[in-house]
């Protein structure tokens, strides 16, 4: 709740305007999440659909590279930013090799 | 130099706004308020005045719009009345906490149903607890001067809250007085533009309108209700400083034959003109009666009524709303009762409701109401309880 250290209404900006942006990837959404979408980097295609659906822009594609154990290689690699993930499972919804399961957190 | 022309109130304000000049306006019709928007159309398809003329849907819209362009920086105009303000309601609140400096014509009419588009208080009163500034004019010059101080306060720096002047629906809205119109280079002169720090600009990107959580809301209410009781002050300055530049003097309220007053009148709009000559004939039969008329509603001016009433036996507040199960069903004898019980001041009220839906107040009614308050001073009659209801019919 309010904390006594948090600026108080003689030094915020007026009118709630928040003149230093972009304040939002200060809000840590991660938080929110019930469900983790986990990816199983064995049967992800690399298609990108799971990058297009995230509402949050939490699905980073790096430039990362994978072999799979039948020896496909991919130069780039999709990891989920758990900072800002909500776990909505849009991206597991979306997914056409069903590669990203939703774990429950703190299970 | 300026020049005297016989103007109506709406066009009152239309030439005020004209001489401010602002960026935008945006505007739907309703009676009685309609030549205000029409006149200012005319002037902008003329010519005469370089604004964008938004023609919105409805008053929300119009509200809407003003406090788009409000945040972009434009100075603005809107122009409403009753229903119209009703509409625009929830955008009223997002103006001021917003911290916009825009300012409305509004010409009082009476709040449906039944239908009826006269005068009342009704809109203007019930807009007294949406943050924004309110004049309430008592002639057409009042108006015309009113709107041009109106946009030299909300946009000073330490005030930038929204404001509405007002006008009496028919009464000032459309009877022709003379009216001193400025020069429109002088009165820019005397509203120079300010430009806000606070505003979108794609140049130096910021949030308006985000989100306000428990942790941060009530900081914010707490400036806006720091700035509303500072625009009082700077309301003084710029009143003293447009009696210096234009020779007509204005304050928060206006006094008459109150000096030595044991019963005073106090009211808003433009039955204070009734009233005048009604304490005028009063005193010529000896009756010791003032009248108060409030210009300035919002922020109230307590302190100036309470240093005048104080001497005074009895007041009587006349007023032409209804506060539906307050405490008292009048808005102005709540603030009138409010003031004077915090100065420790216990002079006798008592309250007239009038003038409802565009009913008239007679000068004989006018006349009743002083002789009646003149009576209680005299302790000749007692002080109901409840308000007298004049000239409704049982």
């Amino acid at each position: 709740m309010s904390s006594s250290k948090m600026p108080g209404w003689k030094s915020l900006p007026i009118g709630a305007a928040i003149i230093n942006p972009p304040t939002s990837l200060e809000y840590k959404t991660g938080t929110w999440r019930t469900f983790r979408p986990v990816i199983d980097q064995e049967k992800c295609v690399r298609c990108r659909l799971c990058w297009a659906y995230c509402p949050d822009g939490a699905v980073m594609e790096l430039e990362k590279e994978y072999v799979t154990k039948s020896g496909r290689k991919y130069s780039i690699t999709y990891e989920i930013n758990y900072e800002y993930c909500k776990g909505c499972g849009v991206c597991a919804r979306e997914c056409p090799v069903k590669a990203i399961t939703m774990v429950e957190e703190g299970g | 130099m300026g020049k005297m022309v016989g103007l109506n109130g709406n066009y009152a304000i239309a030439y005020a706004v004209k001489a401010v000049g602002p960026d935008v306006i945006a505007a739907y019709p309703i009676t009685p308020q309609t030549a205000i928007v029409e006149k200012l159309a005319e002037f902008v398809a003329q010519g005469e005045l370089d604004a964008e003329y938004i023609h919105v849907e409805s008053e929300h819209s119009a509200m809407s719009a003003i406090v788009g362009a409000a945040a972009a920086g434009a100075r603005v105009f809107t122009a409403t009345s009753s229903q119209g303000l009703g509409l625009m309601y929830e955008i009223l609140f997002i103006a001021s906490s917003l911290r916009l400096p825009a300012v409305m014509g509004l010409v009082t009419r009476a709040y449906s149903a039944p239908i009826n588009i006269w005068c009342d208080h009704g809109d203007f009163m019930s807009a007294a607890d949406t943050g924004w500034i309110q004049y309430m004019s008592t002639s057409n010059q009042e108006a015309y001067d009113a709107i041009i101080m109106a946009y030299r306060v909300s946009e000073d720096p330490r005030v930038l809250l929204p404001a509405m002047v007002s006008i009496d629906g028919f009464i000032q809205s459309h009877t022709v007085e003379p009216v001193k119109l400025e020069d429109d280079e002088e009165v820019r002169k005397f509203v120079p533009r300010r430009p806000r720090e606070i505003r979108l600009d794609p140049d130096k990107p910021m949030t308006l309108g985000a989100l306000g959580d428990p942790n941060w809301y009530y900081e914010f209410k707490m400036q806006q209700q720091v700035a509303m009781e500072e625009s009082r002050r700077v309301f003084d300055e710029v009143a003293s400083e447009f009696a210096k530049k234009f020779g007509r003097s204005y304050g928060a309220i206006d006094t008459f034959m109150t000096e030595d007053a044991e019963a005073i009148i106090v009211t808003m709009g433009s039955t204070a003109g009734t009233f005048r000559v009604a304490v005028e004939k009063i005193r010529k039969e000896g009756a010791k009666v003032g009248l108060i008329t409030i210009k300035l509603y919002r922020p109230f001016p307590r302190d100036d009524i309470v240093k005048i009433l104080s001497n005074a036996k009895v007041v009587g507040i006349a007023e032409r709303d209804l506060f539906f199960g307050a405490a008292y069903p009048g808005y102005l004898f709540n603030d009138v009762a409010t003031s004077l019980y915090l100065a420790n001041v216990r002079t006798k009220l008592a309250g007239f409701i009038f003038g409802l839906g565009g009913r008239a107040l007679r000068f004989s009614e006018a006349y009743e109401i002083t002789k009646k308050v003149w009576s209680f001073a005299k302790g000749e009659a007692e002080i109901p309880k409840k308000p007298i209801f004049v000239g409704v019919r049982e």
